[in-house]
């Protein structure tokens, strides 16, 4: 990945910007052009609400190059509490912890160090409620 | 549109062919489909193929296949549609023919997997790279999740995801271009490697090499060849959101469910009238998703068919009687393409020990990354 592919989704990675459409209200994470469920092609940016609830997730025990030193690591589905759906590590438990329907918030961290330049690329990570 | 027929079949066996390059795996195939249909010229090629780009740095492809074959000039294209890529050549080899502008069209898939690539990397380029990827999902973490979902909701066991792969390694024993000739106990497979909790090393399909051509051409050509051919009833295909959160349920795959509808529709059949199947078992987990969108069960009763024997060689319905991708081996390019030839022996009657008593419909089912493809063919036998 390089930097522009990169900074081009800071507004989406640092602060959860997405597009709702004018017409229906659908929420695209990450905006798109035209609604999938209505048509329209309007949309206002707004930023999600950081937290939700986990509708599935995995614990990965073998990574790609970019991640082999983490495993094994958490990663699943989360519906925000607006509707939106992402996928996210989950991060700061066990995995034992972890079950589906458990609440999370949703937080800045870095994510990894790309390439052989090590550009350090940030995002957000879901950490469990307690 | 005219009628369509296959009319030769060609592969590579599958597996670890350190020895053989990707132009060269690909020629093998092509050359044993021409010898087998016992055509002197083909019109053109489709080429399905995920990544030989990221897999040895080679694009541009379809015109390396057509010199290497010794057949420069004959119009070839490459296709890609990540895993479904094999199964999109055959589909565009049907097209061609059956518009009429071509009369004996090859439909190729290759992949050569093992030449240092990050593997893991390269098939997770089939997701959403900017987020996905990007938070560390590999492609048996997008299956495990669906895995997860699945349990989640209709109480899916870890016994029922390791009977399928059970099950395949059974047929997989018996064919002889399987990568893993062997078969495995439920134990073995729920004591493997845990890879993406929870699917463990059993439960994916390999890392492999290999190439398969089937020859596609009219009804016309068909006959006059005058060697056991089938007829291409319905070639359909859907698509979906590529990022696997878009989905509105996560233990679902819609683009099967359309794609079945759309070629049960074509070829006027029910699920029900189907002899045999080559289904998309990357994973464990996405054979029993894809049989409950094929219809052959309700939804959440796959697990339980598969531990009952429904889908067993002499079951109700035989699913992978090859192996499927989980022995037979997965080499994302040719794998649909593997799927045809298996269902084509069949329709011969030229399965050997893996055969399915009067097998007359076969239908195949390829699927691209967590299912934003999926490409269907029903075949039918012809005397």
């Amino acid at each position: 990945m390089i930097v522009p592919r990169y900074t081009r989704e800071i507004p989406q990675r640092y602060r959860l910007e997405a597009g709702k459409c004018k017409k229906c209200g659908y929420l695209a994470f990450p905006p798109r052009v035209v609604c999938p469920e209505c048509g329209n092609r309007r949309f206002v940016t707004v930023r999600l609400k950081p937290a939700g609830t986990i509708l599935t997730y995995t614990v990965i025990h073998v990574a790609e190059d970019n991640f082999a030193a983490e495993t094994p690591f958490a990663v699943g589905v989360v519906e925000t509490d607006d509707g939106a759906r992402l996928t996210a590590q989950i991060v700061d438990c066990k995995p034992e912890e972890i079950e589906i329907g458990k609440r999370v918030n949703l937080i800045l961290r870095r994510i990894r160090k790309e390439g052989h330049a090590g550009i350090l690329q940030y995002g957000y990570k879901a950490v469990l409620q307690r | 549109m005219r009628e369509v027929a296959i009319v030769g079949i060609g592969m590579t066996p599958f597996g670890e062919l350190w020895q053989d390059s990707l132009r060269n795996l690909f020629a093998k195939a092509a050359l044993a489909a021409i010898d087998d249909a016992g055509v002197d010229h083909i019109d053109g090629m489709y080429i399905g193929a995920m990544s030989t780009g990221l897999f040895v740095g080679q694009e541009h492809i379809a015109s390396l296949m057509a010199d290497y074959l010794g057949m420069p000039g004959v119009p070839a294209a490459h296709v890609e549609s990540a895993c479904a890529s094999g199964g999109i050549a055959v589909r565009q080899a049907f097209f061609e023919v059956a518009s009429g502008a071509g009369e004996i069209i090859l439909a190729g898939g290759v992949e050569k997997m093992n030449d240092g690539a990050d593997t893991t990397y390269v098939l997770a380029t089939a997701a959403d790279q900017e987020y996905e990827a990007f938070h560390g999902v590999t492609f048996p973490g997008l299956y495990a999740m669906i895995a997860r979902a699945h349990i989640h909701k209709y109480g899916t066991t870890r016994e029922q995801l390791a009977d399928v792969a059970v099950k395949n390694h059974e047929n997989g024993f018996k064919n002889p271009n399987a990568q893993f000739r062997m078969k495995i106990d439920r134990e073995t497979v729920m004591n493997s490697t845990m890879v993406a909790d929870p699917l463990r090393l059993l439960d994916c399909s390999p890392v492999t090499d290999g190439a398969a051509a089937v020859i596609v051409a009219s009804m016309d050509v068909a006959k006059k060849l005058a060697r056991p051919y089938v007829k291409i009833k319905a070639s359909a295909m859907a698509t979906d959101s590529l990022a696997l959160h878009s989905r509105k349920d996560l233990a679902a795959l819609p683009a099967v469910q359309k794609a079945a509808e759309r070629a049960y529709k074509q070829a006027g059949v029910t699920p029900d009238k189907i002899d045999v199947m080559e289904v998309h078992d990357c994973f464990t987990i996405a054979e029993l998703v894809v049989m409950e969108e094929l219809g052959l069960v309700e939804r959440g009763k796959a697990g339980a068919a598969v531990s009952a024997g429904m889908t067993r060689l002499g079951g109700k319905i035989p699913v992978n009687t090859s192996g499927g991708l989980k022995s037979k081996g997965h080499p994302v390019g040719a794998t649909g393409v593997a799927q045809v030839i298996e269902i084509v022996e069949q329709l011969r009657g030229a399965a050997g020990d893996r055969q399915v008593a009067n097998a007359g419909l076969g239908l195949t089912q390829n699927m691209g990354g967590s299912g934003g493809s999926c490409v269907i063919h029903i075949l039918e036998a012809m005397s």
